[in-house]
């Protein structure tokens, strides 16, 4: 029996204060992730004023089961790492939100963040470090059968499709994995791959090949999900063909990769094509006084050392910034 | 065989120290222990060993009839946290707490003991407010690293209002009622039976729902 305690839920003392409305601080970070957290310790060191914004603490790490790459840890688990983060954070005193969602984000010489709950805090900089969210298919029954079927935790519900057929979409590590995690309960399982081969990484893959009950249909879509209470049934249409096939399955796993949380900063930063905010090899953004770093930036390869790396350049930029305004 | 290695034992210990008042822990389990009945007795055994704060009460599902009604168990194993005065905060655990929640339950302990986070006003009145019987289940698997905080935010609601009742369910443990209710996903919550919402929802939400039965 294992016990995934959480990270710094309990801790009674933690040496932080809320934010204060009526301050300007030199530098706002938003997101809790590596890269936030990594910016915030970099921007106290410098002896800024800093305030941080987050919505979840460790961002995705905090779900990540197992982590093998990051340095000094041969494997530490995503919850204990992201312990560690918080602690050497809140070693030092910072002011501090979590949970509220952020609306949107005033420009100007000084940057004005708005919640969802209607406070709003002013800074000299901004950073920009909110990190990814699944992606969902966008297809017809994909909210309707939310949970009577349509999964996006494959360690979460795999139990649930015990001796049943489900599919899983997407091909990458996160697919393969579930795919695997739910090969050992399922009767069958139909992947259903966008591109002409699997893109996960060469050892989960073989993992996958000793399963007798995957299959994997190449170059095709998903385009519905049906059923009449709960999942029956799940279109696939080839890429080339344009042939549509219905594949009987009680569940649909999505694991088609992740989303930029840009929402924010949309109109108002440059977005690449696929929602990034673009930055330069300081973590400027194309808006003076607002830097981003990490998961939602156009950086390619995101892992949590690259994060940690990007928070730490975006805050040394950031406090440069402040320093010389 | 203990439960907890070392670590994990050492990290709940100081978790604990936090605790403000005693708090209760009322096991059900049978005479002939059901599968899982066993483990989650040495649970509740390691956890209580782990505080002098942690007063500890094992009953018997078949033989202490009473015991079972006065705090509305009716499946085992169940775990119900009490506070100091023994009185029933509506909290119960049924299956073991492992895996992430763990999580869950030290917070209902820490939050059973009188440490609890203030609530908004709004919120807090509107708890306050619900005036009718809500019986909340909210079905886990100890793998989904997003159900404590459903199950969590069931407790704190029951833990507000007399009215309101709050069952963790461990959905391994439990498959008839996993069917009865046609649970593919988690969390689950079901509210009186009759409405059920999918995923972890904020607290606003669960009263929206309770507020329109």
């Amino acid at each position: 029996m294992d016990f995934n305690l959480s990270a710094g839920m309990f801790d009674s003392e933690l040496n932080f204060n809320p934010l204060v409305s009526d301050k300007t601080y030199d530098v706002m970070i938003l997101g809790g992730g590596p890269a936030g957290l990594t910016a915030a310790v970099y921007c106290i060191r410098k002896g800024v004023s800093t305030g941080l914004i987050v919505k979840e603490i460790g961002g995705q790490v905090a779900l990540t089961a197992g982590v093998e790459n990051y340095m000094g840890y041969r494997y530490i688990n995503g919850v204990e790492l992201v312990q560690k983060f918080k602690e050497q954070v809140f070693q030092f005193g910072i002011d501090y939100d979590e949970g509220t969602a952020v609306q949107s984000i005033d420009a100007g010489d000084i940057k004005k963040v708005h919640f969802e709950d209607g406070r709003v805090f002013s800074a000299k900089a901004l950073i920009i470090a909110t990190g990814k969210s699944w992606r969902k298919l966008g297809v017809p029954g994909e909210e309707e059968f939310r949970g009577r079927g349509v999964a996006y935790c494959s360690t979460c519900d795999a139990p649930f499709f015990s001796g049943k057929n489900v599919v899983v979409v997407g091909g990458g590590n996160s697919g393969v994995e579930a795919a695997i995690d739910l090969a050992r309960v399922a009767e069958g399982v139909t992947m259903v791959q966008f591109l002409e081969k699997l893109t996960g990484d060469t050892i989960l893959i073989d993992k996958l090949s000793a399963f007798k009950n995957v299959r994997v249909i190449y170059e095709s879509e998903v385009t519905s999900i049906d059923g009449r209470d709960s999942v029956e049934s799940v279109s696939v249409k080839n890429r080339k063909t344009g042939v549509v096939d219905q594949i009987a399955a009680q569940g649909i796993f999505v694991e088609i990769g992740l989303i930029p949380n840009s929402g924010i900063v949309k109109g108002l930063l440059q977005l690449n094509q696929a929602g990034e905010i673009m930055v330069d090899c300081s973590c400027r953004t194309s808006v003076p006084g607002i830097f981003a770093a990490g998961d939602v930036t156009d950086v390619p390869f995101k892992q949590i050392i690259v994060a940690g790396g990007e928070g730490a350049k975006a805050a040394l930029t950031a406090c440069n910034y402040v320093l010389n305004r | 065989m203990a439960l907890f290695d070392e670590k994990v034992k050492k990290q709940i210990k100081d978790i604990l120290t936090a605790m403000k008042d005693d708090v209760s822990l009322a096991f059900f389990t049978q005479e002939f222990e059901c599968f899982a009945c066993g483990d989650t007795r040495s649970f509740v055994e390691e956890i209580a060993s782990l505080s002098e704060k942690i007063k500890l009460a094992i009953y018997d599902f078949q033989k202490d009839k009473d015991a079972a009604d006065r705090y509305g168990v009716d499946k085992i194993p169940a775990i119900v946290i009490n506070d100091k005065d023994n009185n029933h905060l509506g909290v119960t655990f049924y299956g073991l707490p492992g895996g992430y929640e763990i999580n869950s339950f030290l917070g209902s302990l820490m939050e059973a003991s009188g440490l609890r986070e203030p609530l908004k006003d709004d919120i807090a009145s509107r708890i306050t407010a619900v005036d009718k019987d809500v019986h909340i289940q909210v079905f886990v698997t100890l793998t989904c690293p997003y159900c404590p905080g459903a199950v969590s935010t069931a407790h704190r609601l029951a833990m507000e209002n007399k009215r309101i009742k709050a069952d963790m369910i461990d959905a391994g443990l439990f498959p008839h009622l996993v069917q009865k209710h046609q649970v593919s996903g988690v969390p689950r919550i079901i509210i009186n039976e009759s409405h059920s919402m999918v995923g972890v929802q904020p607290i606003e939400k669960l009263l929206d729902v309770i507020e329109k039965m």
